[in-house]
């Protein structure tokens, strides 16, 4: 659990006090630590006068704006029609046995969440994951564990 | 009337001197450029296919002195990743587009939203903003172009479910009537379009739309940009002229052992082999957004339609019965009649809500549930069955 | 005007007017769910699908505006079996215990499912699939997600007359649900158990926690003395559950039915609402010597109110700062639980242990109100058990009462007296015009300067009101205040008091008494008063309200015989010692989520 200190505070006052800016700093929060504490929301809901089951109910119709705790890195891997096809199931395989966690999960080290997620518009090089923000596509159990581990050496 | 076949055109992504353009568009009135639009017949490219000219038209026609343009880059539609490759590649086009849509409309502000999956191109996106920007006001003229992400949701690009999301909210569409030409973002009039359709109307400028009008048919003008994936020993991404057979595509595109291709994505329609020949890709046959997934005879067409139904099942906002209820029963029906605990016949019911939805969920993804489900279970109903 | 056509019939309608509305006008009903007259249009339960022609879907009669030439079918085979569907999609995400939910009988969805999905059911149950929450943390309400059918209503009735979204629409999809924040029990969100939910949800996934049996078994149990209190609003809406129109007053007859069903004396909110008058009006007129005349700058004005119970709970989660503006008094229902375990135990010569205290209140707060830890000055808890409008009615129907054809009765004494003062209590600005009643006449020695004591400014349902009155002819102990004006606002519906709230926390409201009631128009709209309640029938519950008063003798508080009594007897005066230990308390800082 991350402590939100100031950062809401500045965050509404780059972004604006109004409701049309909930997201864009939902969405900073979630780039600088990948989820939101509850003490989060309730901040960003002080700061934008508004309710804060408003501010989750927003959140949490959003993929993307996590409101449970995720690791520094959250893979998300395609489970759309074509990774399926192409082999999305080895690579899941294989991201649960080099970290020891089954999608949904996060590691122990707060390091990897591992989740499904819909398409992410890569159907031509499938499979492909997200890490973050970046993507990489056309994966085979062999270069997905290279990249993986890349990143635990980070 | 089809096309001779298949041809390949190069328009999207011809390199030319958008600032050229846009001094030639600038030079016109706002009527001459909806003109144009009118006259080359081109519809919205992100699937719905409403013509450009018109929706222009009648923003235009509001009297509001504040005014949107919004640039729909939240490309969700399973097997769809061209807008991606336009942003990528051309950028500088689809600012362009915005800023003439903007003249011929009223608008001084422009709002790219920009699916949350690809954010990676964002920092790349905001110098080549900037350099727009700046050409724009060499230029002499005044409009403003801002980035909003996507958070992940699909429905999210329904037009009034990307207002709401603009606008800091859950992404539910509205009720309609008001259309966004009356009231869009920020309960302002607003035109809203689709990545591709911008750059499209950009070139239509560059070249005329005479040289636009002798691409494609009557009723589907011009070319699009395809995204080809699934069986295919060629996916990418491919602009082609419009009015091909399905037959002329799994030509060039098949791996000799097509059995089935899905046009338009999980909200589109599946063409099976025997249809490929008569069926039209275009506003006459098939519509799509340029999603294009060609499944051969290894596949389960069941496991196709689980896995639309599933992502429909998710990514309904959820507000309306039809859809959300609908959905989760379409999933859990299949699944049943999968395994042999319900009957075969249930499939007969299923195929009725379908028909509900078409009519009764309140936006177009509700609606357009059913043309994945009815088209596969109607043309591989063996392969639900058993 | 609109012209267009409805099941071929002609009709003419404003500019705006729904398809819904037009329909109506022809007398043609067209089902509907997720749509309520106090609140937006929503379009998403679909059941109001009409076919229109010339469209290429069904429209939603609620979401679409009439247009001129507009040729509108209401029940075509296509819209029948597009219903029918509809219905049965609810049906299987929702739990139909129906034969043991409370709102059997009276629930929108079985109304519909009687109309449209009786028989085989078509489509697979999905009950089972989600995991449904029950949350009963709430002492005044239970939210059953197995029962909701995601029309909405209560999230918009939150955000939209109550300013508070407690809950919200959250997650997508299957999973979409009404959530507090994070899920969080209800009972530790800023939730002010007011109650208008669960009078506007249609099916059951939103009640009041009842405790009919438990006051079933105290009536029952002879070492028990069960007294029964009745708020003001009860009278004028109680019928409305029993047959009668909107609008019926029916006091006597409650009071005979109270009777009927054993509880052993029958007295009336009314006698503390005199008393609480007496005094919040004597602190209102000290406030405003300490603060005018002493110069004392730490008294806090404006002063507000503090009857409602989900407005206390209100500024408790909203605007703590300003909990020293409120009034200290304890609500009537609470200085009645108060007095029946100490002054009626000793008059009556009962062991104040022995006593059940029981109110029956147009409120699901006062459930949440009669549980606060405050709320024992006794020594016992002050009042044991909260029955809202309904569950009174549940009661008379369950004991067979033929209400109808009942005498009327009077209330039992001691504190059973009431004046029209204290009636008002149940329309919005009542409180107010009770107060100025009294406060006037004790600085002037004369009556309130308005025709037959009837202060119209603070009357109607405006969201906001205002009013002055000017101070003249002083008696001689309340000299500082000649030439004053009292400037009064009244608000009703917490999204007016969030309005006047703004105001004075940016020091633009220069009031010196606030009103405020949680619900729209008052107690009379109270989230415990029957199903419907709607703009129409609050009006015609309103003017119940005052029709009562005008019918009564006693239409002052200071005149209500019990209260001088009281004064004379227990208390000495109001705001003395014994007053503040049982009649006055203070509020608490809660979490604003």
């Amino acid at each position: 659990m991350y402590q939100v200190g100031n950062l809401v505070k500045e965050l509404s006052d780059k972004h604006g006090h109004t409701r049309e800016n909930l997201i864009p700093i939902l969405q900073d929060i979630v780039h600088k630590y990948n989820y939101l504490t509850d003490e989060a929301m309730v901040e960003v809901a002080k700061e934008l006068d508004i309710s804060a089951a408003e501010v989750y109910g927003t959140a949490s119709f959003y993929t993307f704006l996590d409101t449970q705790e995720r690791g520094k890195y959250v893979i998300r891997i395609c489970k759309t029609i074509t990774c399926s096809m192409k082999g999305k199931s080895d690579i899941i395989h294989t991201l649960e046995d080099i970290l020891k966690i089954k999608v949904g999960e996060t590691t122990a080290d707060k390091q990897f969440s591992l989740i499904e997620t819909n398409c992410i518009g890569w159907c031509h090089k499938a499979p492909a994951i997200l890490i973050n923000d970046m993507p990489y596509t056309e994966l085979t159990p062999e270069k997905v564990s290279e990249i993986i581990k890349d990143y635990m050496k980070k | 009337m089809e096309n001779n076949g298949l041809n390949k055109v190069d328009l999207i992504f011809e390199k030319i001197d958008t600032k050229e353009v846009l001094i030639k568009a600038f030079k016109m009135s706002n009527a001459e450029i909806i003109q144009h639009m009118l006259d080359s017949g081109l519809k919205g490219r992100g699937g719905a296919g409403f013509p450009t000219g018109l929706k222009w038209k009648y923003t235009a026609a509001e009297p509001s002195p504040e005014k949107y343009i919004v640039c729909n880059a939240d490309e969700g539609e399973p097997g769809t990743f061209k807008d991606r490759e336009i942003l990528d590649r051309v950028s500088n086009k689809v600012h362009g587009g915005m800023a003439i849509a903007g003249k011929a409309i009223g608008a001084r502000s422009g709002i790219v939203y920009l699916r949350g999956e690809y954010r990676y191109l964002l920092p790349k996106l905001m110098i080549e903003l900037d350099s727009f920007h700046k050409m724009i006001h060499e230029i002499g003229y005044d409009f403003n172009i801002e980035y909003r992400m996507g958070s992940g949701a699909y429905i999210c690009g329904e037009e009034s479910a990307l207002f709401e999301s603009i606008e800091g909210k859950r992404g539910e569409p509205r009720n309609k009537p008001p259309y966004p030409t009356v009231s869009g973002v920020f309960e302002k009039p607003t035109s809203i379009n689709n990545v591709e359709t911008l750059v499209t109307a950009v070139m239509i400028i560059f070249h005329g739309s005479k040289n636009f009008t002798q691409y494609g048919t009557k009723d589907s003008r011009g070319s699009k940009v395809f995204s080809v994936s699934g069986d295919t020993p060629t996916p990418g991404i491919f602009e082609l002229e419009l009015g091909m057979t399905v037959q002329h595509f799994v030509n060039e595109f098949g791996d000799g052992d097509t059995k089935a291709v899905q046009v338009g994505g999980a909200s589109g329609f599946c063409v099976p082999r025997k249809k490929f020949a008569e069926t039209i890709i275009g506003f006459e046959g098939v519509p799509t957004g340029g999603s294009m997934k060609l499944f051969n005879s290894s596949r389960s067409m069941y496991n196709v339609l689980h896995n639309y139904l599933d992502f429909f099942a998710e990514e309904s906002c959820g507000q309306c019965t039809p859809c959300r209820v609908g959905c989760q029963q379409l999933l859990k029906g299949v699944e049943k009649v999968k395994k042999g605990e319900s009957k075969s016949t249930y499939l007969t019911e299923l195929m009725k809500l379908a028909d509900t939805m078409k009519i009764a969920a309140k936006c177009g993804l509700g609606q357009s549930v059913g043309n994945a489900f009815k088209s596969i279970v109607s043309n591989f109903k063996e392969e639900i069955i058993y | 005007m609109i012209n267009l056509l409805i099941n071929d019939q002609k009709v003419s309608v404003e500019p705006g007017t729904t398809v819904l509305a037009a329909a109506k006008k022809l007398k043609i009903n067209i089902p509907t769910l997720c749509n309520h007259d106090d609140l937006c249009v929503a379009g998403n339960c679909r059941v109001c699908v009409v076919e229109q022609k010339g469209a290429r879907t069904l429209v939603a009669s609620c979401a679409t505006p009439a247009a001129e030439g507009m040729e509108i079918h209401t029940n075509t085979l296509k819209v029948r079996n597009a219903r029918k569907h509809i219905v049965e999609l609810l049906l299987t995400e929702h739990r139909s215990d129906c034969t043991k939910c409370y709102k059997n009988q009276n629930c929108e969805l079985q109304s519909l499912a009687n109309e449209f999905a009786f028989g085989d059911t078509i489509f697979l149950d999905l009950v089972e699939d989600h995991k449904y929450n029950i949350d009963r943390s709430s002492p005044s309400f239970t939210k059953d997600d197995s029962k909701c059918i995601r029309c909405q209503r209560c999230v918009r009735t939150c955000s939209e007359l109550q300013h508070v979204s407690a809950i919200a629409v959250a997650n997508k999809g299957a999973h979409q649900k009404i959530s507090s924040f994070h899920d969080k029990p209800m009972s530790h969100v800023v939730c002010t158990n007011c109650g208008q939910c669960v009078n506007r949800c249609p099916t059951g996934a939103l009640v009041e926690k009842t405790y009919i049996d438990q006051v079933w078994d105290a009536i029952y149990d002879p070492e028990k003395h069960v007294v029964v209190q009745t708020a003001p609003a009860v009278r004028v809406a109680l019928g409305e559950d029993l047959g009668y129109d909107p609008g019926q007053r029916v006091t006597g007859k409650m009071v005979n039915a109270l009777k009927q069903l054993g509880f052993n004396s029958v007295l009336d909110t009314d006698f503390s609402a005199d008393l609480t008058i007496m005094e919040e009006g004597t602190e209102l007129l000290v406030r405003l010597k300490k603060a005018l005349v002493d110069g004392n700058k730490k008294i806090s004005l404006p002063m507000f109110t503090s009857c409602s119970p989900g407005w206390i709970k209100f500024i408790e989660h909203k605007y703590p700062e300003f909990l020293p503006n409120l009034s200290s008094c304890k609500s009537p229902q609470q200085m009645f639980g108060a007095l029946a375990k100490t002054y009626y135990a000793k008059k009556r010569n009962i062991d104040p242990s022995k006593i059940v205290s029981v109110s029956i209140m147009p409120c699901t707060a006062k459930k949440f109100e009669a549980d606060r830890p405050e709320m024992r000055a006794s020594g016992f808890k002050d009042v044991d058990y909260v029955l809202t409008t309904r569950e009174l009615a549940v009661m008379i129907k369950q004991a067979g009462i033929d209400f109808r054809n009942l005498d009327e009765a009077n209330y039992d004494s001691i504190m059973g007296e009431s004046t029209g003062a204290a009636v008002i209590f149940g329309a919005t600005g009542g409180v107010m015009e009770a107060a100025l009643r009294t406060a006037y006449e004790i600085v002037t020695g004369r009556e309130v300067p308005f025709g037959n004591l009837n202060i119209t400014p603070v009357r109607g349902m405006e969201g906001v009101k205002e009013a002055t009155v000017k101070i003249e002819g002083c008696v001689e102990a309340w000299k500082f205040l000649e030439g004053a004006e009292l400037k009064v606002a009244i608000a009703h519906g917490l999204v007016n008091a969030n309005k006047i709230m703004k105001l004075v926390q940016a020091g633009k409201a220069n009031y010196h008494f606030i009103e405020i009631m949680a619900c729209p128009g008052g107690c009379i709209g109270g989230g415990g008063q029957p199903i419907p309640t709607n703009m129409q029938i609050r009006k015609n519950r309103m003017k119940a309200i005052y029709s009562e008063d005008e019918h009564m003798v006693l239409r002052k508080s200071h005149l209500n015989p019990d209260v001088i009594a009281i004064y004379k007897e227990f208390l000495d005066a109001p705001n003395s010692h014994k007053s503040h230990e049982l009649l006055h308390t203070n509020y608490v800082e809660r979490e604003n989520y």
